[in-house]
């Protein structure tokens, strides 16, 4: 029962996202530093009063069982805490960034994916050709070139070399004009970011859709299409290919959460106003309950990717959805 | 009247030993509504006898060297792959030996025959369903409408076989060739894939070619039969004249090989008999009869020179220097 199956999965996935909220308490419990002081700092010259009456006033002079206990029943109501840095609650900050971070990161995967499957796919028509070589040669490089120095080499190239896309930010006050010139604005600014996170993603899939679909090409299944009279092209759109993407979709999942810690780096590297920049200069703030907010937020979004994976990997395999 | 014409094909496989000569100048005939086995060992040609009717054979490496197959008079060598396309699984189908792993595992077995039906009918995906769930009733699988929405995943073994079946004939092809397509199958479903086939040729008047090393199963079903050896049909001729009276001494061996059940065993069991060696390497044969290395009869010529067939008056025909040596001297 696919309803059955949702539920199940929800229940663990709450347990999962406790789980998470309390090992990152700790986590951040176990760094060395006093948050007391952090914020101290903020005001100047603190003597051991001021540290003192801080501590109280934010809770830290409780025991970390209590602090943690605070702060999950806080949490269980929405309230990530107030940030120190930017004086404002967490979770308004969070939610006024996760927008831009989602569509960075979703764009950057269906890029990923899309283009990936197809060059495999062409890829595997002919294993030992020209084609297939080179697209053997961009995944290695896609695969091995960091990140953040294919976002700078790309700011480079764009910023002087060729002016053709936008190499900071999220839009342009002065270009979006409308609900749709501002949407045309953000997708122009999406292109280098997406690109560069999507490219080290591209070339995995890419690579396992063209291994995927040789393998899936050999078997006998495919035999029958051929003896049954189904063109060249059906047996590999649809015959192949169905059976091919079913590792992609499953890698896809298991890399979420690289895809959206790979976004922190994008988002620096391209100042995009998303959780990754929030992350960065939080982290720079040692601003402890924001970066709790989006360590707790990306958990979220992983586990709801794993359960999306996870229903969609039902209804893409007959087998799967009807096991028990 | 002839339905399929096997006409001196020869094909080459580019292999790093250099050539191999896979099919060897093959002929056959298939009649309207009869059943013809090819029996042999394992590499010995069947299959892709099958697959070059089919054009399939994979090229690279395999290439159909010479030679014709007419389909009612129309040669299939040298049609375009579209033309080619057209004739696979509607006027040709077939059927293979791993029912298990056949069938696409991400469709439901309705839609993969409605498929076939689509692609060679001018059929509504309502009629093409309909279509389906007919002909799984005529292979002989209970509650079709209910079995056509399952996955291949959900059914025996025998009952993929029978899906393959309805497949295969689902546009009412003229051939049906089935290749070994009970091998992966318990004895008992074996017996009912055969009898399915007797029945459904019977009914429908599809001539088929049967592939099988089963020489029990070519007893029952076959009207003729061919044995093929190293690529070549060695000896060829009706069920009867081929299984009772064996010329080729390859056949002879075959045939021998079989286990026979005893109602009254002997306090001496017989061995097994076994043909002595091993099928050459298909890169490595020379000008001789391919079976002379492992043969009880070799004369000095057989390593010499290729036996052709030669057909006696009653259609019996074999290929072998030893044999037709005898004939000469009755």
């Amino acid at each position: 029962m696919l309803l059955w199956t949702v539920i199940r999965r929800l229940i663990y996935s709450v347990i999962l996202v406790v789980a998470v909220l309390v090992l990152n308490f700790l986590l951040i419990h176990l760094a060395p530093g006093d948050p007391a002081d952090v914020i101290a700092g903020e005001m100047g010259g603190a003597t051991e009063e001021v540290l003192a009456s801080i501590r109280k006033a934010y809770g830290l002079d409780q025991p970390l069982y209590v602090q943690l206990w605070v702060y999950l029943k806080a949490a269980a109501g929405g309230d990530l805490g107030q940030s120190f840095f930017y004086n404002a609650p967490v979770i308004d900050l969070i939610l006024d960034r996760v927008g831009a971070t989602l569509l960075l990161v979703f764009t950057a995967l269906g890029f990923a994916i899309v283009v990936g499957t197809t060059l495999g796919v062409i890829a595997s028509r002919k294993p030992t050709g020209i084609v297939s070589n080179l697209v053997t040669v961009i995944s290695v490089i896609g695969y091995s070139a960091p990140i953040f120095w294919t976002g700078i080499m790309l700011i480079i190239v764009f910023a002087s070399l060729i002016p053709l896309f936008p190499i900071s930010n999220m839009y342009d006050v002065t270009k979006s004009v409308g609900p749709f010139g501002y949407a045309l604005d953000v997708a122009h600014h999406l292109v280098l970011p997406a690109f560069t996170l999507g490219i080290v993603y591209l070339a995995q899939y890419s690579r396992l859709t063209r291994a995927s679909m040789l393998e899936v090409l050999g078997s006998d299944y495919i035999r029958t299409a051929r003896a049954k009279g189904v063109s060249e092209r059906k047996v590999y759109g649809r015959h192949a290919l169905r059976n091919a993407v079913l590792p992609i979709i499953t890698i896809a999942g298991l890399q979420f959460g690289g895809i959206v810690s790979g976004a922190v780096l994008v988002e620096t590297v391209f100042n995009w106003p998303g959780l990754g920049t929030l992350a960065f200069d939080s982290i720079l703030a040692r601003d402890y309950p924001t970066i709790l907010g989006i360590l707790f937020f990306s958990a979220v979004i992983v586990i709801v990717a794993n359960l999306i994976t996870d229903l969609l990997y039902r209804v893409a395999d007959p087998r799967i959805r009807m096991a028990k | 009247m002839t339905v399929l014409k096997v006409d001196n094909i020869v094909v080459d496989f580019a292999t790093r030993r250099g050539n191999a000569r896979v099919l060897d100048h093959v002929n056959l005939e298939v009649n309207e509504g009869e059943i013809l086995g090819i029996v042999g060992e394992s590499g010995c040609g069947k299959s892709m006898t099958a697959l070059s009717i089919m054009g399939l054979v994979p090229s690279p490496p395999g290439n159909l060297t010479s030679g014709s197959i007419y389909l009612e008079g129309r040669d299939l060598v040298g049609l375009s792959k579209d033309e080619m396309r057209e004739i696979r699984g509607n006027e040709i189908g077939m059927i293979f030996q791993e029912p298990m792993s056949s069938l696409n595992p991400v469709f439901t077995v309705g839609e993969q025959i409605a498929e076939s039906v689509r692609l060679h009918e001018n059929a509504s995906q309502r009629a093409a369903w309909e279509r389906a769930v007919e002909m799984l009733r005529a292979v002989g699988i209970p509650e079709a409408e209910v079995r056509a929405k399952s996955y291949p995943h959900q059914l025996s073994g025998g009952m993929r076989q029978r899906v393959m079946i309805a497949i295969a004939l689902a546009c009412n092809p003229r051939v049906l060739i089935a290749d070994e397509p009970t091998t992966a199958l318990d004895t008992t479903v074996q017996a009912q894939i055969f009898d399915l086939l007797e029945e459904l040729q019977k009914s429908r008047g599809t001539a088929i070619v049967l592939i099988t090393h089963d020489m029990g199963a070519v007893a029952q079903l076959a009207d003729r039969v061919a044995v093929m050896y190293a690529g070549r049909i060695v000896e060829t001729g009706t069920v009867e004249q081929v299984l009772t009276m064996p010329r080729h001494p390859y056949t002879e061996g075959l045939i021998a090989c079989v286990p026979h059940l005893q109602p009254d065993p002997p306090e001496k069991r017989e061995p097994l008999l076994e043909i002595p060696g091993v099928v050459p390497s298909l890169t490595e044969l020379g000008d001789g009869c391919a079976f002379a290395p492992r043969c009880n009869r070799a004369l000095a010529t057989c390593t010499g020179r290729q036996p052709v067939l030669k057909t006696e008056g009653n259609g019996h025909a074999t290929a072998c220097w030893a044999v037709e040596a005898e004939l000469e001297n009755v």
